[in-house]
């Protein structure tokens, strides 16, 4: 990449305003009714969280290049320019206080999609040398040794002949023309391998084709939570290339929000192309296999349980009843949490907050906020379907002093299925 | 008298005229220089359609959602009284209609006048209470520019000065009704080159809010 200058970031920014950002910019009236959609300032109660303001350094650069007055205010010296200690003091709004999980764009009155802008304004702080040195180091990694956690398939093929040795199940690779390629997260291969049990145990009992990808495991994807589209085309590609080399029908997104986001829906924009094959998330797939009947489950557990959408697999992805009638399936007990589906609140850690160490103190600060959810449920075990969110809450249970079990859905329904005789 | 009368047939020619033509060429403008930047070709697979998606975000988000009336009644009843108090008296009250109907040659029902003037009193209040809030509370505070306060009082000044008008509190009458269409002028000309430009643009937020999310198989 070439050198981040504030020259860039200003163009990166020009490049990001496009007819909705417009729209949305030009309807804002300052309410503030988006402070209340937003963990960080509600935990917090500091206005400077308040999600549209975090957008100001696009703001400035949509009203002085893109509207009549605003290039009239430049030319007079009356407009208040973009500079570097501006974007310096804004990286911690747009970085360590917003995971992206448009809990903001649902409330808007006016109706502006403020994640949306978000997102876009990142790549102007990226292309300027205003993003967090975690997450760069960590996108860094990604493009360089294939996953931002620094996990090579070495690591990979080290698990998968464990968990082989241990389930006697069979775990393809790289076998052409398979129908489904399940992708991970190096969460799942480092902290969660159960996952990767899971999926063979599952892909087994419902006796369909599948393989894991060596050049092509990693679903994760730094450049998007960092802002950066040149390095998210790039992983993209790489998964792209990897399931038309095998020829697979189906890459199944894990249990992982931003690597759907990624892979789903700004993949093949970011490509420039429509995908060849289909993308689901694996909660998507194990609803159709549980309504086709390809699955088959057994002896629901009575324990109370509760699940928690991760904001990209739900708000933001459309998976919402799928993970409900999965849960439905294998738990007698399902409680819902009081805001919940698209409505739900963040685990305080999507979006490259928990990559940040900077953002540290007050992830675990607004966390309080998903911890008074989960308790006023009553839960015996929380659910949920993101390797991030489920790290992020152990790690705030853990703050808090909470106990409580934490369970993949993947894996809940892997333990349920009917044994093969 | 005659001084009055002759600032009142100012208001009520030329300027109006001028005001008219700022407001509706400065719209256009605007609505272009949106519209004009476009949106790039989604190439994801869709799970769902975009128009009605969109269309029926534009109705949804005119009602609070998601426990946001809870936690900031004031914000959400100032906002409803002083829009519908500043529409009624807009679009309701008779002379209003009928230089309409002068105008373009058709009109509409109106509603009979006590009740449009309690509600300007109710869109008086709920302005001042939205202005009370945004001086007091932290994040509005925090928020508000010049701009936020302009528009406040290009809002509030023609409820005034019709309030006034009508109850004859402002002497020679022709000098209140100047005033009040002056600070209709005042509004027009101004309209399209701030916030309140919100009036129409809102309805192409909401849409793209609601398309976007259609597409991704949820209801925004």
């Amino acid at each position: 990449m070439s050198k981040a200058t504030l020259e860039r970031g200003l163009n990166a920014f020009r490049e990001q305003v496009d007819a909705p950002v417009a729209a949305f910019f030009s309807s804002c009236v300052s309410c503030g009714i988006c402070a209340e959609a937003c963990l960080f300032y509600t935990e917090t109660g500091d206005p400077k969280y308040t999600p549209i303001r975090k957008l100001e350094p696009l703001r400035r650069v949509w009203e002085q290049e893109y509207t009549l007055v605003g290039k009239l205010k430049k030319v007079v010296g009356l407009a208040a320019p973009v500079t570097d200690e501006l974007l310096q003091e804004w990286q911690e709004l747009l970085y360590d206080s917003c995971t992206l999980c448009g809990r903001c764009s649902m409330v808007c009155p006016v109706g502006n999609d403020i994640a949306y802008m978000v997102r876009r304004a990142r790549e102007g702080m990226v292309a300027s040398g205003n993003s967090p040195k975690d997450v760069q180091a960590a996108a860094e990694r990604a493009v360089r040794i294939g996953s931002p956690m620094g996990i090579k398939y070495k690591a990979l093929a080290a698990q998968v002949k464990h968990i082989e040795a241990d389930s006697g199940l069979t775990i393809p690779i790289d076998v052409e023309g398979a129908d489904y390629m399940p992708l991970l997260s190096s969460m799942e291969v480092i902290n969660f391998p159960e996952y990767i049990e899971s999926l063979a145990r599952i892909f087994t009992h419902a006796g369909l084709s599948w393989t894991l990808c060596s050049e092509a495991f990693e679903a994760t994807n730094t450049g998007i939570q960092i802002g950066s589209s040149d390095i998210a085309r790039e992983l993209v590609q790489r998964i792209v290339d990897g399931a038309e080399k095998l020829k697979v029908k189906y890459v199944i997104a894990p249990e992982c929000g931003h690597a759907y986001t990624s892979i789903r829906w700004e993949g093949p924009d970011l490509i420039g192309k429509p995908f060849p094959f289909k993308v689901l998330h694996i909660l998507e797939l194990l609803d159709e296999l549980r309504a086709s009947g390809r699955i088959k489950t057994e002896n629901p557990s009575h324990e109370r349980m509760t699940f928690h959408d991760p904001c990209s697999i739900g708000r933001k992805g459309g998976v919402i009843d799928a993970p409900r009638r999965l849960m439905q399936m294998v738990n007698s007990n399902f409680v819902e949490m009081q805001d919940h589906g698209k409505w739900n609140w963040c685990c305080g850690g999507g979006g490259g907050v928990s990559a940040n160490t900077e953002a540290e103190a007050l992830r675990l600060k607004v966390f309080k906020r998903k911890k008074n959810q989960i308790e006023e449920t009553g839960a015996d075990k929380l659910v949920t379907a993101c390797a991030n969110c489920r790290l992020v809450i152990e790690e705030g249970l853990e703050e808090y002093r909470v106990e409580l079990p934490i369970e993949g859905l993947t894996e809940l329904v892997a333990r349920h299925l009917v044994e093969d005789k | 008298m005659n001084e009055s009368m002759d600032f009142l047939l100012w208001t009520r020619g030329t300027a109006f005229d001028v005001a008219v033509a700022i407001f509706v060429v400065g719209i256009l403008i605007r609505l272009f220089e949106i519209i004009s930047l476009g949106r790039a070709a989604n190439l994801a697979a869709p799970k769902g359609s975009e128009f009605l998606p969109g269309m029926k975000t534009i109705l949804t988000r005119t009602l609070p959602e998601g426990g946001t009336f809870k936690r900031q009644p004031l914000t959400i009843l100032a906002g409803y009284l002083f829009h519908i108090g500043l529409l009624v008296s807009l679009l309701l009250f008779i002379p209003h209609i009928e230089l309409f109907r002068e105008t373009f040659g058709f009109g509409w029902p109106g509603l009979p006048n006590p009740i449009v003037d309690a509600a300007a009193v109710l869109g008086i209040v709920g302005l001042l209470a939205a202005l009370w809030n945004r001086l007091t509370n932290p994040v509005m505070k925090l928020l508000s520019d010049k701009e936020d306060y302009l528009v406040w009082v290009l809002t509030f000044l023609p409820l005034l000065t019709g309030y006034l008008a009508y109850h004859r509190m402002i002497n020679p009458y022709p000098l209140a009704m100047g005033l009040h269409i002056l600070s209709i002028e005042l509004l027009l000309v101004l309209f399209p080159f701030t916030k309140l430009m919100h009036t129409f643009t809102l309805f192409l937020a909401r849409w793209y809010n609601g398309a976007m999310s259609g597409r991704r198989g949820v209801e925004s």
